[in-house]
């Protein structure tokens, strides 16, 4: 479960590390500004009913990603004890 | 059709620099903040404005300014665009930052998020880079403590070295504290010793090395260190504007220019380049805001609570998501249709016999009978029905729209409909502005602002008078209570009308995507570009302020415009209706001329004139309708529905008659404010005509085929 994953593959419930962040540009500068950089710790939180975007948890705030931009944010899963 | 900078004219917040007119010699204070935090709630408490408020990230999409009175002084302040961060990434941004760099503002109040704080901390302490006058202002303080979150803010101040003041700005108690801050803020000194971000060693060290020389350029009117940062970036739009707000003292510095070039030589051959810097300048950023918050913000695991947890479960639901948007649209509708009836039927009788007395009363004192028939006939009568048969739909849906919308329901409906939206290359933020179209397809159209893509906000601009605004309800409503609901009584007729009126909608909504779909396959070609939407935590609307507010507003609102446009037209209506040219009254000529182009798509003449007489409004459409048709002769008195029925069907209308004037009143050219304010968001003739023909073109085909089929059918 420690394999490198992507933001995308993170399915309602799971949570992970961020390891890097692959979007460049503007999509690169707004992850960040909501404080989506390395080691943050991301929870998945549903997807919406039409299957995409998805909903995660980033610092106490909410954030809904299309899955083709958070395919770009490299994670590390978390398995369920190491979560803090 | 080319898709420039050009084409789409102004961006966000360019009125940031009118403000003279409040100025004169009053200090400038500037209101900053992310996006959704309760920044409008602040402004609207300190400058006893009304800005209108909504939990949803983008809500201010212009600027507002007011004057604030504090005991020791009055000042202007000004509400910024909310924003995540000063980099400058978003036109937004680069407005907020110019604004804090050269604005003049004397002080910068930075209001934040208690739920959330931590996120917010990017923007205070970016802020304080730039402003040695910050006042942080912790608002929402009663929804975190909903959350069970506890906030040590002394502390926070204390690490900071600025004052931090904790609100709940929707209070009323609220405002004499950030008053009394606010003038502690500027008695007090400047900010010398307050917390610096720490950027690692070799942007510090060269920093360092810069320093000296840009103090001698700044002299104390801008900071130096942001300065030397923005230089080693190289950000030339900041550069540039920083020059000329310092007379040109930066670019004589050439000393200073070619050191800050050999600086970011060498961070390049370090391996550090302009994105690779700012990827390190936002994550020490980050990541102090991490460490500034642990131990003041305590028992949060997430700010995302369980119950917003559970109620998103269901409102974004796979399964309910889609019917549960469908089932609140019906319901808003049914509400208004079910409270509209009685307050409608007792203004209608109640403006009607004050008709009667008016037109005596003009008699007993000798008005000529053209007079009294102009603004008794006319100009009265207009608005009274105006008043009688929009108002209390409107003085109803507004509110409870507004509800949905303060509670935090509508990014979720973004949310919901991101994935279609996608489908048409557009952005998921376009539910947002045809949301907003609901109330007002200005406002809707102004808000297409909150899309960063200026081809998804083009697509948005264009596509947003398919969904009707609140003016243009009523009419649906009267009609479908006509013609359609039938011989139901009482409350099945209601829910029966709310049913048909969520099913046009819908069809609107549809159109939406059909035309965003067709632009975006021929004239508007792109991919849809990234999308970040904020999800905010669902708040408990201010019931009785979203009452008196929308209510009030609305109420006077529409009354005013109203007054300013259905009067006038009521009085030209009657002098058309009047004056005779050749034996036929002016009125019917027009009317005539519009017959055959009107029975081609299903109505007549006088129908189509009146879609043409209501471009200032579409609240008259519908009561000038009825004038025409009363000022050809037969009824001059009309008390209720039913009567207004037996009017239509007098003049030849069918149910297919009443089906082809709801397509065309969902379908049409938008209303002439909302066409101005297309032109003023576009900068552009070209995609204003797009904006009026789009939807006009979508309106003459489904009547025309409408029409068409059911004669064909031959019912």
């Amino acid at each position: 479960m420690n394999s490198l994953s992507t933001l995308d593959c993170l399915r309602p419930g799971q949570f992970a590390l961020v390891q890097s962040l692959h979007s460049t540009g503007g999509m690169r500068r707004r992850l960040q500004d909501i404080g989506l950089i390395e080691n943050t710790l991301v929870e998945c939180l549903g997807v919406s009913p039409g299957g995409d975007p998805a909903a995660y948890a980033v610092r106490g705030a909410v954030i809904a990603l299309r899955a083709e931009d958070s395919r770009q944010v490299e994670i590390r899963p978390l398995p369920r004890r190491e979560v803090p | 059709m080319g898709l420039t900078k050009s084409s789409t004219g102004r961006r966000a917040g360019g009125e940031l620099t009118d403000f003279s007119r409040l100025r004169e010699g009053r200090q400038l204070v500037a209101l900053a903040g992310n996006p959704n935090v309760g920044k409008s709630t602040v402004f609207n408490r300190l400058t006893h404005m009304n800005q209108h408020t909504g939990n949803w990230p983008g809500k201010t999409v212009t600027s507002a300014q007011g004057l604030c009175r504090t005991e020791k002084r009055e000042l202007v302040l000004v509400d910024i665009p909310g924003t995540y961060s000063l980099m400058a990434h978003s036109a937004e941004e680069e407005v907020a930052r110019d604004f804090i760099c050269f604005g003049g503002a004397e002080a910068v109040v930075v209001v934040c998020d208690a739920t959330c704080l931590e996120r917010n901390m990017n923007l205070a302490l970016q802020t304080m880079e730039i402003s040695r006058r910050v006042l942080l202002c912790v608002n929402l303080l009663d929804e975190a403590e909903k959350k069970q979150i506890r906030l040590d803010l002394p502390l926070l101040s204390r690490r900071l070295g600025v004052p931090v003041i904790g609100v709940s700005a929707r209070q009323k108690s609220s405002r004499t504290a950030l008053l009394q801050a606010l003038d502690r803020l500027l008695d007090g000194p400047e900010q010398r010793d307050s917390y610096r971000v720490r950027y690692p060693a070799p942007v510090e060290e060269a920093v360092a090395r810069l320093l000296p020389l840009a103090e001698a350029a700044v002299r104390g009117r801008l900071d130096a260190r942001f300065l030397c940062l923005r230089l080693l970036e190289g950000d030339e739009k900041l550069l540039d504007g920083a020059d000329r707000y310092l007379d040109g003292a930066l670019s004589r510095q050439g000393e200073l220019l070619l050191a800050a070039e050999k600086e970011r030589l060498a961070l390049a051959a370090r391996g550090i380049d302009r994105d690779g810097l700012e990827d390190l300048l936002v994550s020490a950023l980050v990541m102090a805001g991490e460490e500034l918050c642990h131990g003041v913000v305590r028992l949060d695991r997430e700010g995302y609570s369980l119950r917003d947890r559970r109620i998103d479960r269901v409102l974004t639901g796979r399964r309910l998501g889609y019917p549960l948007m469908a089932l609140l649209l019906a319901g808003v509708f049914y509400l208004t249709i079910a409270g509209a009836n009685l307050p409608s039927d007792l203004l209608m009788g109640a403006l009607f016999r004050l008709q009667e007395r008016l037109a005596a009363l003009m008699a007993a004192l000798g008005a000529p009978p053209w007079l009294r028939g102009v603004l008794v006939d006319g100009a009265y009568r207009v608005l009274a029905w105006v008043t009688a048969v929009m108002l209390p739909p409107m003085a109803i849906f507004f509110p409870l729209f507004t509800l949905l919308e303060d509670a935090g329901y509508l990014p979720r409906v973004a949310y919901n409909l991101d994935r279609p939206f996608q489908r048409c290359a557009a952005c998921g933020k376009q539910a947002l502005t045809m949301a907003m179209g609901f109330g007002c397809n200005a406002a809707g159209v102004v808000g297409c602002r909150i899309i960063d893509s200026e081809r998804e906000r083009l697509l948005a601009v264009l596509t947003n008078s398919f969904v009707p605004c609140n003016g243009r309800f009523p009419t649906l409503i009267a009609l479908l209570g006509m013609f359609f609901v039938g011989s139901a009584s009482g409350s099945l007729s209601t829910l029966l009308s709310a049913l048909l009126l969520t099913l046009l909608i819908l069809l609107g909504v549809g159109t939406t995507f059909a035309a965003t779909r067709l632009l975006s396959a021929t004239v508007l070609k792109g991919v849809p570009s990234s999308f970040v939407l904020e999800l905010p935590p669902y708040r408990r609307p201010q019931l009785l302020r979203v009452l008196v507010r929308s209510v009030l507003d609305r109420t006077l609102f529409v009354l005013g415009r109203a007054a300013a446009v259905a009067a006038p037209a009521g009085a030209l209506l009657w002098l058309l209706a009047n004056l005779r040219l050749g034996g036929e009254s002016l009125l019917a000529l027009a009317a005539g001329f519009l017959d055959p182009l009107g029975r081609l798509m299903g109505m007549d003449g006088a129908i189509l004139l009146a879609f043409l007489l209501g471009f200032p409004a579409n609240e008259i459409v519908f009561p000038i309708i009825i004038m025409i048709y009363t000022a050809q002769g037969s009824l001059s008195q009309l008390g209720d529905l039913a009567q207004i029925k037996a009017l239509l069907l007098g003049q030849g209308w069918t149910w297919s008659t009443a089906l082809c004037v709801m397509l065309f009143s969902l379908l049409h050219w938008p209303c002439s404010t909302t066409v101005l304010t297309v032109r003023k968001e576009t900068g552009s003739l070209k995609w204003t005509a797009a904006a009026v023909l789009l939807p006009t073109a979508a309106g003459f085909l489904a009547c025309t085929l409408t029409a068409a089929f059911t004669q064909l059918l031959g019912i």
